[in-house]
């Protein structure tokens, strides 16, 4: 740096001796003003040098920064998924506050529904483990139920997975979801009246996903049914495809079949569109889900929901849904409103009001929910 | 079962067999830089765009799809993408990429991260304890990921690790090139104050010597509130910072409210490659900044 600076000190030197005696001579005006130009060559050059010895002194922090780091990280450490606590605990709070206006009976006032417990954890290195238990006070009692128990393979090649032990079903779309996710405070008619909910048992679950750009997922699972509680007396198997529509829009289809030693055969259709601007789900999205279920056990059957949930800004979501089944002895129909705001993706409190027509009378109800989780909360799937 | 048959058919049609390696990037930054490494031996997929917030992902079909087939699933990790993820990767069947193998990866962890903290209060809003996942916004952090990803990519496909090396070599010379050209060229932002929507900014910030006064989110993850707004609006009525900023995928109506009534300028900033029109790849995406910050901050 010095070096550059002593000559411009010279220059400016050798023309501020003379220069005023000798201005009228025309050569020594031209050596002026190349000397000028060159001063300001140098001045500019100067300015120059120095703004980079600040970015050297700048970067000199950077280096000695990135030293540091290279300190603090020396072993790059998975953070991923729920693997801070191991195993990975959450609990989910749920409860209702409810009237029924038209039917007597029905279950009114405030009730605490279930407490999902949830932990997860990967066994080794090869397998993942998943256990929920729903707390619920049924008539005063305390229960404890296992929703689901499983294991799963991580390791299995080519594609496949293997899971063990208690578990939803694979079968329909409504099925596997566990009810802090649901869009409405109560399950769709068909699912009550055809699996009594849903469809869980203990068993062995088998998964294969197609090495394709389309999501293609087969499975099939082994399952205790309901009749010799030693035996395998049920049997599924299910397909899904989805893919995505430009980056705004989604879509997942599927058909599932279900048939029990017992005599039942249920076969599901679902499908769901999702659809948020520019795929940005933070701001805007919609959900569209339908499924229809046909049960053949002494009789034939059928029943089916329709539903769209909107979430115009965050927080806020409102939906609506119809949901109808087909009996011998009645043909229940149901529609359902429901609003709902979330304060954060941990905190839920949901407005829901339904009307139902069937052959035993019409009732109105409305249900105030809330939906809270703690801990560790897994990622949800779509 | 025939529509079934049909749709499996149908499914296995775009079966392709490919023997480049297959890079399932989180965000775009990850996929150009995946790109700029790789080079022809690789195809890299982003799972999201500039104009998504990558903590709000569905984990649709179509990213289960892609992971299934990946040799290298690239994320910025330190929980930015907890939501989804792992969704992702218990649905697609691929030992290759979970966590624990060479086939996962996550970029945060090769760099320094800030914010991190044992306080997991979640009234504090939404806390990554493990630091601020956003990362990219410092080129030096992306030159620590390049240099990893490059010894990575050598590791799961030693047959091709000169290459990789003379990707990041050839990269790391026009990059650090580029960091000096950034430097240069921001230094009359130092000391600087701005008001940043979510904390997506603090990596830039503090590379460019740059102070974040505030945030538009009084609670981070939780959207502004008027009540937050209308405090910042009486702690900068008199100036007090120079520029408002946020990201493509925020939405425009607080920082706009907020730069009516103070009259400090709201701009967006690209917060990765795609953000804007001129942040095509991630030269552009560091030019499209500084160029963009001297616009609202720079003293000429």
């Amino acid at each position: 740096m010095r070096v550059v600076i002593l000559p411009s000190v010279v220059l400016t030197l050798l023309i501020a001796l003379p220069g005023a005696a000798l201005a009228q001579d025309p050569e020594i005006q031209a050596l002026r003003a190349a000397i000028d130009e060159l001063r300001a060559d140098y001045d500019a050059r100067i300015e120059d040098l120095e703004r980079r010895l600040a970015v050297a002194e700048q970067n000199a922090t950077q280096a000695n920064y990135a030293a540091q780091q290279s300190v603090a990280a020396p072993t790059p450490v998975s953070s991923g998924g729920n693997a801070a606590f191991n195993p990975a605990i959450g609990v989910v709070f749920q409860g209702f506050l409810s009237g029924v206006e038209g039917e007597p009976g029905e279950e009114e006032g405030f009730a605490v529904g279930e407490t999902e417990l949830i932990m997860s954890a990967n066994v080794d290195d090869k397998f993942t483990a998943y256990l929920t238990a729903a707390l619920a006070l049924e008539d005063g009692e305390s229960e404890l139920e296992i929703e689901e128990a499983w294991v799963e393979t991580t390791a299995l090649p080519a594609g496949f997975s293997a899971r063990f032990g208690r578990m939803f079903s694979g079968i329909g779309y409504q099925n596997a979801r566990h009810m802090h996710t649901w869009d409405f405070a109560d399950q769709a008619l068909a699912y009550d009246a055809f699996l009594d909910g849903r469809y869980v048992d203990n068993g062995i679950q088998v998964r294969w996903l197609a090495p394709t750009d389309l999501y293609v997922e087969l499975g099939g699972e082994i399952m205790q049914g309901e009749g010799d509680p030693s035996g395998l007396g049920a049997h599924t198997v299910f397909g899904n495809v989805g893919g995505d529509v430009g980056t705004s829009h989604s879509w997942l289809a599927g058909l599932s079949h279900l048939e029990q030693d017992s005599g039942q055969r249920l076969d599901v259709a679902h499908f769901v569109w999702k659809w948020a601007p520019d795929g940005n789900w933070r701001q805007k999205n919609l959900v569209v889900q339908a499924e229809y279920l046909e049960n053949r056990d002494i009789e034939k059957n059928s029943g089916w929901y329709a539903q769209a949930v909107y979430q115009p800004v965050p927080r806020w979501r409102f939906g609506t849904r119809v949901d109808a089944v087909d009996l011998e002895f009645d043909d229940p129909r149901r529609f359902s409103v429901m609003l709902d705001w979330s304060n954060s993706e941990f905190s839920r409190l949901r407005l829901q009001a339904s009307r139902s027509d069937s052959d035993l009378g019409d009732d109105s109800a409305w249900t105030l929910q809330y939906i809270h989780s703690i801990g560790a909360h897994g990622a949800h799937s779509f | 079962m025939k529509t079934l048959t049909a749709l499996l058919l149908l499914g296995l049609l775009p079966l392709q067999v490919s023997a480049d390696m297959n890079i399932f990037a989180c965000e775009p930054e990850w996929a150009a830089l995946a790109q700029e490494i790789g080079g022809d031996l690789v195809e890299t997929y982003s799972a999201t765009t500039a104009l998504q917030d990558p903590h709000y992902i569905q984990a649709r079909p179509s990213l289960i799809a892609r992971v299934r087939q990946a040799d290298l699933v690239l994320c910025s990790g330190a929980q930015l993408e907890i939501g989804w993820l792992p969704a992702l990767l218990q649905k697609a069947n691929n030992r290759k990429v979970l966590p624990g193998n060479d086939g996962y990866m996550e970029a945060s962890s090769f760099v320094l991260r800030m914010g991190a903290t044992t306080d997991v209060d979640r009234a504090k809003g939404d806390i990554h304890p493990q630091g601020n996942p956003h990362i990219q916004t410092n080129p030096h952090n992306i030159a620590m990921v390049a240099a990893a990803l490059s010894t990575r990519l050598a590791k799961i496909d030693p047959i091709n690790s000169e290459a990789y090396e003379n990707n990041l070599n050839r990269f790391i010379t026009r990059w650090e090139a580029a960091i000096l050209r950034w430097e240069e060229a921001t230094l009359g932002l130092r000391g600087k104050r701005v008001i940043t929507h979510h904390k997506s900014w603090v990596y830039l910030l503090s590379w460019l010597g740059i102070e974040d006064v505030a945030h538009l989110e009084a609670v981070p993850g939780i959207p502004p509130t008027a009540a937050h707004l209308s405090q910042l609006t009486g702690q900068f009525a008199d100036g007090g910072a120079d520029a408002i900023i946020r990201s493509p995928y925020q939405h425009a109506k607080a920082s706009e409210w907020l730069s009516q009534r103070t009259g400090i300028p709201a701009i967006v900033l690209p917060l990765t490659v795609g953000g804007s029109e001129n942040a095509t790849d991630l030269f552009k995406l560091f030019d499209d900044i500084v160029e963009r910050l001297q616009g609202v901050c720079g003293d000429a």
